[in-house]
């Protein structure tokens, strides 16, 4: 079947375009949706079997990157959301939409804190190392084969563009865990190099100097999946690496025939049949 | 009760905050190794008890896992204790900085509106910043918050606990009519109510006014007298260009009756004439940007402006509102365009400027840089907007006085090209609220700046909101397509009054004050109607489609209200509530403004040869004289050219700006074709930017610049033939069709009340007509800014800006695949020099870092010390070998391109080469030239119309034939290990037998690389 996208809006998202694009461009069908409209009706939910969460500025990243959207996603989507899941269905957030559903809980279950009764995240995304924003083009590496969107993939050269990427776990077994389940699905990688180990490891494994890894993220991680392998976040954005045209060095002729993004969303496209 | 939420790193986070602070103290020469703990902060003013602020705290203002939280209502001694275990006495010094009330406070706004999603109830919030400061004398905290901290005009201090244990929510405003007695002024009270007034108009136009009032039989309101000040303005109506102007120069004398008419529109409205059926502009010089064809389904459009005198005052602040204020023009004009790309263009003054040559009322240049990238970088970011083109000049003349030009493209369906009002159409208000910020920006920004600019006009500054004008975006573009609205347009400078004035300018409006929402109460009739708050657009809606169009905005958070209706009467009409506050007609706002005659005189700082007219001019049509200068003696460099080069690569305007590039996102909404950094590592300088604004066509938009003040010194008739020629040798370098081109003319000069000054710019415009006219490139939008001068305390004579003309080109390919980028691509493949090498040195980047002036000041002075002449431009050729080029490039015979400006063939050569990362070898004997010309200007000659291409060899023959009739050589080769030259990663160049450049690639890249590379 052709899978039904819902590409969720909300003040300030500005990828919705071009992730729409990608999708379409994989064979899905996609329909662009206010998150307001989703509020006064969750149930909308049910037309769907992909929700993704572009790139952006929602609410302009106030108090913190993708904060404010998840916090309204967690007071009043929270059940659809897990039904959603639960319903075999995919989940995809891009940069933005990776600090919301990392922040909002959709991708890692809260945990007990040490510091309060109330169960919050196990990790986040927060200020680059560097201090400030940057777009530049990163290789990264599929480092588990537990995700639906990256089955198949080894490598993909993409562009990050974000001031607030840098993944942290709150302490290192939460880092562990995560790492051994194979939900540190995609990790920078050294630009130079055929292959970094495909193992899921976390410890041992260095954290590659800036700009390899252009934000400082623990274990080098770039995409983080659910334990279903079913929901992925992902700082670099596969929707603007689709076309040869995209690839910053296709005048020397290192692009290939299409993006290394589209598979993602092929990927995707492909689990519904 | 007033609480307050301090955000600190948790145990073991970094204070990148602290840590960037304390680095900036240390650049700036304020204090060294000072030790900074920094928290964001909120101060909520709500009902609440400590369960809430809590919950609030920990699910919404937390990220727990590298933050923690200090809660306690103000003036609690938890929040003035240092949190963090300190061994030494005494504590570090407390400072507290947040926005001034009524400040524009983004993030306050969003968390007012999510505390409601928590079924709670706030009062209002405001951000602050805290700063625990290790090492800082008390005496020296007011300085450094001064200096780096805060800036006064938006921002204040608090050392120590906060002293307030409440927020002002302002006061109700009580409604009282001002009438200005202005019948009976003398000439003297009518110049003091003008400056007082912050009204800026000159005696002529106050007398003009006073006249109508007396015939009126009755005096004006402060409304009526505010209105036709903004509508008068240099910034709204350009009467100085605009204007009559009586012209001399050394060919004699020309009396304009509308300057700006005769030449720029003049030039194009020939070329419209000339491509008669084939006409691609569609609309220029008339809605708030220009329009030309893109393909059967879209047309582009293209608006630059300027920002200066805000960014002087607020980098941060003014560049930000800058960049949104551009892109609220494409989307006010037509029907409304989508905008697709950025460019950003900036002068600043050098960044190592010792603090203290930094006068009074001026902000320090580095200061300035980062705030204005920042501004700039937060707004296009925000909005989903790739800034892709820009570049950054260096003089020490921008130093009280830096500019900041932005730029945006937008794309239009065809037949939303166009708008009109109807009457009886109602004005709706669409976005954000109005309050008091940028009240006389316009006026302001027609005035000269001095030290005690901060303190006048910190009304006229202002800090944007991206994502308000996103929303309003968004909810446009879908109005727009039900047809929901006859007409739209932004509020920018005026505010409400110029945008209705406008709209209802050939109709009439009525306008309703006080259904204007406010951010806060206590605004008077007038400062809701001259406010200049941002993220503004008005459109005149149907009364069928009203409620369609609210609902519609409503629907997704935007706030639009009816403010007035068009109705027919030829008068504007203003009430506050039952009162009415002006009534003006029409006809006076937009024709009632006295014709002035401004002198202008061009006279040169050099003499001249005297020469005939002719030339390299020749076929120009214009009077110019060949403005030969005296080909003086070019201190015979001790030459080391090679050091030389080293030295221009690492000039301020050569140099690399991949530190301000990389944190633009020029990328979103993936239309990118060619990145302003390409090459094998993605960090050369790309000659222009290719977006495909449509996803699904291959169609590309080429977007590049061109500007050199330097020339402009000279003579600036040469400079703006070298800024048009620039330009469109940036776009056709990567590929983009020299026939269809279009550029933008922006003009920033001191003040034009001298007419030495207004000379200079007038001599500008005229070469525009003549190199636009003959190259077939049309203008089809432009804007001007003058009074760019700063008058330090104490001192007689202002400072003056360099003459400063950027003109922005907007191209097109028809397959993005055809492009090419400026990197080496191949070893073994040959290099071409395109065009004629002249002995112009003159205002050159050899002569600037061989002879480096100091700054003189008044800049009236120009810097001659060994100059040959400044770079002369035949546009006939330039046409031509646009064309040639054109077909090479499009046939896919050429690898490389670049463009040969500043630092000429040694530096073109250099960039070409680190930015591929490959070697080359070139022979200077095989370049053509005119004259016999020594080492020095074959290599920095910065002569127009000049490339340098990469050519595989199996394609020479086919590359040669389509640049048949255009001058160009064979000068050299991309080295090749096995082949002809051993060392693949050296630039080499010879003249006949003798080496004059030996680099390696390595060290060319980091002396280009290290000036900017900032952290």
């Amino acid at each position: 079947m052709r899978p039904n996208v819902l590409i969720l809006r909300a003040p300030g998202t500005n990828c919705d375009r071009e992730t729409a694009f990608a999708f379409e461009t994989a064979g899905a069908t996609t329909e662009a949706i206010h998150i307001n409209r989703l509020l006064e009706s969750p149930r909308a939910l049910d037309r769907f079997q992909i929700l993704c969460i572009p790139g952006g500025f929602s609410f302009g990243d106030d108090v913190a990157a993708g904060q404010i959207l998840a916090v309204q996603m967690r007071h009043h989507l929270a059940g659809f959301l897990s039904e959603f899941k639960a319903a075999g269905k995919l989940i995809l957030g891009i940069c933005n939409g990776f600090q919301v559903i990392i922040k909002s809980g959709i991708l890692l279950d809260d945990e007990p804190s040490p510091s309060s009764e109330i169960p919050g995240p196990p990790a986040t995304l927060t200020y680059n190392d560097s201090g400030k924003y940057e777009d530049r083009w990163v290789q990264t590496t599929v480092a588990s084969d537990k995700c639906v969107f990256l089955r198949g993939i080894e490598q993909m050269y993409l562009p990050v563009a974000h001031g607030e990427g840098k993944f942290i776990a709150r302490d290192r077994a939460s880092l562990n865990r995560l790492a051994s389940a194979g939900q540190l699905a995609l990790r920078y990688s050294p630009r130079v190099s055929a292959r970094v180990s495909s193992e899921g490891g976390a410890e041992g494994e260095g954290i590659l100097p800036f700009p390899d890894n252009p934000n400082g993220s623990m274990a080098n991680v770039a995409g983080v999946c659910d334990t279903t392998g079913r929901v992925l976040g992902l700082m670099p954005h596969p929707e603007r690496h689709i076309d040869p045209t995209h690839h910053p060095r296709w005048t020397r002729d290192e692009a290939g025939e299409v993006g290394d993004g589209l598979q993602i969303f092929i990927n995707a496209v492909r689990f519904f049949g | 009760m007033l609480w307050e939420v301090d955000i600190y790193p948790a145990p073991g986070q970094p204070d990148l905050l602290g840590r960037q602070v304390a680095a900036a103290a240390a650049e700036l020469g304020l204090a060294e190794n000072l030790q900074i703990a920094a928290a964001r902060c909120y101060l909520i003013q709500a009902d609440w008890q400590q369960a809430q602020i809590d919950r609030v705290t920990l699910e919404l203002l937390t990220d727990r896992v590298v933050e923690r939280a200090i809660v306690a209502p103000v003036g609690d001694e938890t929040l003035n204790t240092f949190p963090f275990p300190t061994s030494h006495s005494p504590i570090p010094l407390l400072l507290h900085v947040l926005p001034k009330p009524g400040v524009m406070d983004p993030v306050a706004q969003s968390v007012i509106s999510v505390i409601s999603d928590f079924g709670l109830k706030v009062e209002t919030v405001r951000t602050l910043k805290k700063y625990w400061i290790d090492g800082l004398a008390q005496d020296r905290a007011k300085t450094l918050a001064a200096k780096l901290l805060a800036n006064d005009a938006v921002e204040q201090v608090i050392v120590g606990p906060l002293p307030f244990g409440q927020l002002e929510l302002g006061s109700p405003y009580v409604y009282r009519l001002t009438v200005v007695p202005i019948r009976t002024m003398d000439d003297a009270a009518l110049q003091q109510l003008s400056r007082e007034g912050q009204l800026y108009l000159s005696l002529v136009e106050m007398q003009t006014i006073r006249a109508h009032f007396q015939k009126l039989d009755r005096d004006p309101t402060d409304a009526e007298l505010e209105t036709t000040a903004q509508t008068w303005s240099e910034h709204c109506s350009h009467k100085t260009l605009a204007g009559r102007i009586r012209y001399r120069d050394e060919s004699g004398e020309r009396t304009f009756q509308n300057m700006l008419k005769e030449t720029i529109f003049a030039a194009t409205q020939k070329i419209r004439a000339e491509l008669g059926p084939d006409d691609w502009c569609v609309s220029v010089f008339r809605d708030n940007a220009g329009i030309i064809r893109f393909d059967d389904d879209y047309n582009i459009v293209f608006k630059v402006e300027t920002h200066n005198h805000p960014s002087a005052l607020e980098p941060y602040g003014g560049a930000n509102t800058g960049l949104g204020g551009v892109i609220r023009d494409p989307m006010g004009t037509g029907m409304g365009a989508k905008p697709v790309c950025n460019t950003d263009v900036f002068c600043f003054a050098p960044p190592n400027t010792p603090a203290d040559a930094i006068p009074a009322g001026v902000l320090h240049p580095r200061r300035v840089a980062k705030g204005v990238v920042s501004g700039v970088r937060d707004y296009g970011n925000r909005m989903g907007i790739p800034t892709v083109n820009g570049a950054v000049y260096f003089d020490p003349r921008y130093l009280g006085n830096p500019l900041v030009f932005c730029g945006n493209v937008g794309l239009i369906p065809r037949a939303m090209s166009f708008k009109e009002t109807k009457p009886g159409d109602f004005a709706v208000a669409i976005g954000g609220r109005t309050g008091r910020d940028g009240i006389h920006g316009a006026t302001f920004s027609s005035a000269e700046l001095h030290s005690e600019s901060d303190s006048v006009s910190g009304g006229a500054v202002q800090i944007g909101n991206a994502i308000t004008e996103k929303m309003v975006l968004d909810v446009l573009m879908e109005a727009r397509d039900r047809g929901l609205y006859t007409a739209v347009t932004d509020c920018g400078a005026g505010g409400f009054s110029s945008a209705i004035g406008e709209m209802g300018e050939k109709i009439g409006a009525e306008v309703w004050l006080d259904r204007v929402p406010l951010k806060y109460q206590g605004l008077s009739y007038t400062e809701i109607w001259i406010s200049e708050a941002q993220e503004r657009m008005v459109v005149s809606v149907s009364a069928d489609k009203i409620d369609e169009l609210i609902a519609l905005c409503a629907s997704e958070g935007v706030e639009a209200t009816v403010i007035g209706q068009f109705v027919p009467t030829g008068r504007l009409v203003l009430k506050y509530r039952e009162h009415q506050v002006a009534d003006l007609s029409m006809a006076f706002l937009h024709e009632g403004r006295p014709p002035i005659i401004r002198e202008a005189v061009y006279v040169s700082p050099l003499p001249y040869t005297g020469e005939g007219p002719g030339g390299r001019a020749a076929g120009i049509e214009a009077g110019i004289q060949s403005s030969r200068f005296p080909v003086r003696d070019i201190p015979s460099p001790k030459a080391d050219f090679c050091s030389i080069l080293h030295a221009i690569l690492s000039s301020l305007n050569v140099c690399s700006k991949e530190w301000i590039v990389r944190q633009y996102d020029h990328e979103v909404q993936a239309g990118s074709v060619i990145k302003p950094l390409v090459g094998a590592m993605n960090d050369g300088p790309s000659d222009a930017a290719v977006v495909r604004p449509v996803l699904s066509s291959r169609r590309g938009i080429v977007v590049s610049c061109g500007m050199n003040p330097r020339y402009g010194d000279l003579d600036p008739y040469w400079m703006a033939a070298a800024a048009i020629d620039e330009a469109l040798r940036n776009c056709v370098a990567v590929g983009a069709d020299p026939r269809r081109i279009a550029i933008l003319d922006n003009f920033c000069w001191g003040n034009t009340d001298r007419p030495e000054t207004l000379g200079s710019l007038v001599r500008a415009a005229l070469a525009c007509y003549d190199v636009a006219t003959v190259l077939g490139t049309p203008f089809i939008s432009g804007k001007d800014s003058l009074n760019n001068e700063f008058r330090p305390q104490g001192a007689a004579e202002p400072i003056s800006i360099p003459p400063s003309l950027l003109i922005s080109a907007i191209g097109q390919v028809e397959d993005v695949s055809h492009c090419v980028t400026m990197d080496l691509k191949s070893p073994g493949n040959l290099l071409y020099i395109v065009g004629t090498t002249h002995d112009e040195l003159g205002g050159s980047h050899f002569q600037l870092v061989n002879s480096p002036l100091p700054h003189t000041g008044d800049g009236q002075e120009v810097r001659v010390s060994g100059i040959s002449q400044v770079p002369q431009l035949d546009a006939h050729i330039a046409k031509n070998t646009f064309l040639a080029l054109h077909r090479a490039i499009s046939s896919g015979l050429v690898r490389a391109c670049h463009d040969l400006s500043e630092g000429g063939l040694a530096v073109a050569a250099a960039e070409m080469a680190f930015a591929g990362g490959f070697g080359a070898t070139l022979d200077l004997t095989a370049m053509p030239c005119e004259g016999d010309l020594d080492s020095t200007s074959r290599l920095f000659s910065e002569s127009n119309t000049r490339f340098l291409c990469e050519v595989p060899p199996e394609r020479a023959t086919a590359f040669e034939a389509a640049l048949s009739g255009i001058v160009a050589s064979h000068i050299g080769i991309v080295n090749d290990d096995n082949r002809l030259v051993n060392d693949d990663n050296r630039l080499v160049i010879r003249h006949g037998n003798t080496i004059v450049i030996e680099s390696d690639l390595a060290s060319l890249k980091e002396s280009w690389q290290k000036p900017l590379r900032w952290k």
